[in-house]
């Protein structure tokens, strides 16, 4: 398959207005409504968003791996080194995950399976992916978890997960995820389950190790302290649709968008002092269930006017690589 | 580990000894006088009194007891009113095809009864899993006798296909001794299937749902991979444990079969020991029945921590 049009070399992931819908007993919810967005090779992108805006459904979508019976990517394309995922077959599909996009979950707790040792859950992906022996998989096992720095690796490749905390867990997903040295890696709020202070060590890790891999990360998350701290771009989302694109250095010094805004002030802030309340954003998230008019933030929105409850804000660009959608997003930057 | 094994077994012996008393108490309670039924239809009264006797039946219950504990302490089941034969001897005689019709339908019901689970788990609401549900509610509400006769009357008498009934020794040749158990195997799977495949259905169901499931998929497993290593191994507990209660409770299910197919098992033995009023072999094969049922509970009980390393005693 060639490419269609000439993206540049540099592009690893080009997804393009996907679309996935969830089936309730009567109802769709239209849990991404058309998003597209770039990953370039080596590069870490934050995903940013409110629970339920669509942050994993989004990493899901790409890997496929939507629960069958009532989720269904309905619209658009996942171009992933050229080829669009969403056209594969299922055996080219699995053969691109955990080999060429890996994924790591939120919760280490559950998300390794607890009657296999973590070296042989490591090394399955080695097997499934080369034509590595049993032994030459664990061997690769041993050395992944001396990579994610895991304490006596000797001994835990031979660990159930419930010998373990959850942030040698974490560790055991990372060293499973980045086995076959994929292109891209896909970080599902990874930190959210941990302590504080294992949070910033598998943060600090997987950084490190993207720099060491050249892997690029696609790194979801609700913290934008995070993104500061790891991220070159990101992208902010809110009800299932993009409505900021930036460099951090561009967002995080002129937000273009008024969610994005409201986002950063509810961050906690030293400097602001303790006794200020967080400000929070007024309002909720809009059901998804129902075809949103307009702008989906316009309710909960202080710069709304008559065109943001009429017509749907298109992402477009406000200074060269920085997008937001919304209408008012010149007036926005400066506020 | 060794604790828990030992605490295990002492319990096993406390159950084995309320089996004792109350195999020994049910029969000596029951109506009939075994003295009567040994000495036949023409004894006269001072028969009966001698063989009343000799049988120590006019001694208090309790040392009636004690004499017989001691004795299958020893290894000795008492003798055969009919037969004139040890009991054990006896049981062993007609053990080989017992066995044989229960290992084969172990064997079958596990291996149709866990991939039907897991296929109808797989799809669920696909044509498997509508198959289990109507398969299961046959299986379970049709008696193992009706499925018997059925099986006789198409795959034997209709289509000549199968033998109808008996049973060849295994020492002979192994084919004889497969073709006359096929029926017989077939039908006492029938609800062992139903039941285990319900289980399996619902345990694998349950994993499915699990974050380890797609960290799987992640990866890169396929659906083979996914559904019999990592999905299987996790449900596998409560499979065990139906495994192991099935093949406990085969035995009434034996019982049935052997006398439908007429095969010369334990299960017809009993059948004609109770029929006989044959006290020493009915309490024999109860005996041993409890035993094997106790001792299949222990096994499966520890066979839970190769499953899950979770486990430990």
């Amino acid at each position: 398959m060639l490419m269609r049009d000439s993206i540049g070399d540099d592009v690893l992931l080009d997804v393009r207005d996907l679309e996935t819908h969830f089936y309730g007993e009567e109802s769709v919810t239209r849990a991404l409504g058309g998003i597209s967005f770039q990953v370039k090779k080596g590069e870490t992108v934050g995903v940013v968003g409110e629970s339920g805006c669509g942050k994993s459904v989004t990493a899901l979508s790409i890997l496929r791996l939507l629960p069958k019976l009532n989720a269904k990517t309905v619209g658009g394309e996942v171009r992933f080194q050229g080829r669009d995922l969403l056209q594969l077959s299922d055996r080219e599909m699995r053969q691109i995950r955990g080999d060429q996009i890996a994924m790591i979950f939120q919760d280490p707790m559950t998300s390794l399976n607890p009657v296999y040792t973590v070296g042989r859950q490591i090394a399955e992906a080695v097997q499934i992916h080369t034509n590595a022996s049993r032994s030459d998989a664990m061997a690769k096992a041993k050395e992944m978890l001396r990579l994610v720095r895991m304490a006596d690796p000797e001994r835990r490749v031979n660990s159930y997960p419930h010998e373990m905390s959850g942030g040698m867990r974490q560790r055991a997903m990372i060293a499973m995820a980045l086995a076959c040295s994929p292109e891209l890696l896909i970080a599902d709020e990874p930190t959210t389950a941990l302590d504080v202070t294992i949070q910033a060590q598998i943060l600090r890790l997987i950084v490190d190790l993207k720099e060491r891999t050249g892997t690029a990360v696609m790194l979801i998350t609700h913290d934008l302290g995070v993104v500061a701290e790891t991220c070159q771009r990101v992208i902010v989302m809110y009800a299932g649709r993009i409505v900021e694109q930036a460099t951090v250095t561009d967002l995080f010094a002129r937000p273009a968008h008024p969610y994005t805004q409201g986002l950063m002030r509810s961050v906690p802030d030293r400097r602001r002092g303790r006794q200020r309340r967080l400000p929070e954003i007024p309002g909720i998230v809009p059901s998804l269930r129902e075809p949103i008019v307009g702008c989906s933030f316009a309710p909960r929105c202080p710069f709304a006017t008559g065109i943001c409850s009429e017509q749907t804000p298109i992402l477009h660009d406000v200074e060269p690589g920085h997008a937001a959608a919304c209408w008012r997003a010149e007036e926005v930057v400066g506020a | 580990m060794a604790a828990y094994v030992l605490r295990r077994l002492i319990s096993a012996i406390a159950v084995m000894a309320m089996v004792g008393i109350f195999v020994f108490l049910l029969l000596r309670l029951a109506a009939g006088d075994p003295a009567a039924v040994i000495g036949g239809d023409t004894a006269t009264e001072e028969m009966i009194a001698g063989i009343r006797e000799q049988l120590g039946l006019n001694d208090p219950l309790p040392v009636q007891f004690v004499r017989w504990a001691l004795s299958v302490l020893g290894g000795d089941l008492g003798t055969s009113i009919f037969a004139r034969q040890p009991v054990l001897e006896l049981i062993l005689q007609r053990l080989e095809p017992t066995i044989s019709l229960s290992i084969l339908t172990i064997t079958l019901s596990v291996t149709v009864g866990v991939s039907f689970g897991i296929l109808a788990a797989w799809r669920t609401g696909g044509l498997a899993d509508r198959m289990l549900t109507a398969f299961a509610t046959l299986g379970f509400s049709v008696p193992v006798f009706v499925v018997g006769f059925f099986m006789i009357y198409w795959f034997a008498i209709r289509t000549g296909l199968l033998p109808v009934q008996g049973y060849r020794p295994i020492e002979h040749s192994l084919k004889p001794w497969l073709v006359h158990l096929i029926l017989p195997t077939v039908t006492l799977s029938v609800p062992y299937i139903a039941y285990i495949a319900r289980i399996a259905r619902a345990s694998v169901l349950e994993v499915l749902s699990e974050d380890y499931m797609r960290t799987a998929a992640a990866k890169g497993a396929s659906s083979y991979s996914m559904l019999f290593h990592h999905a299987l191994k996790n449900a596998g507990a409560p499979i065990l444990t139906v495994i192991g209660l099935s093949f406990a409770g085969l035995i009434s299910g034996v019982v049935i079969t052997e006398t439908v197919f007429n095969i010369p098992g334990v299960g017809r033995l009993v059948v004609d020991a109770v029929n006989n009023r044959d006290y020493p072999v009915i309490q024999g094969v109860l005996l041993l029945g409890s035993g094997l049922y106790v001792l299949i509970n222990l096994v499966v009980d520890l066979s839970y921590t190769l499953v899950d390393p979770r486990i430990r005693y």
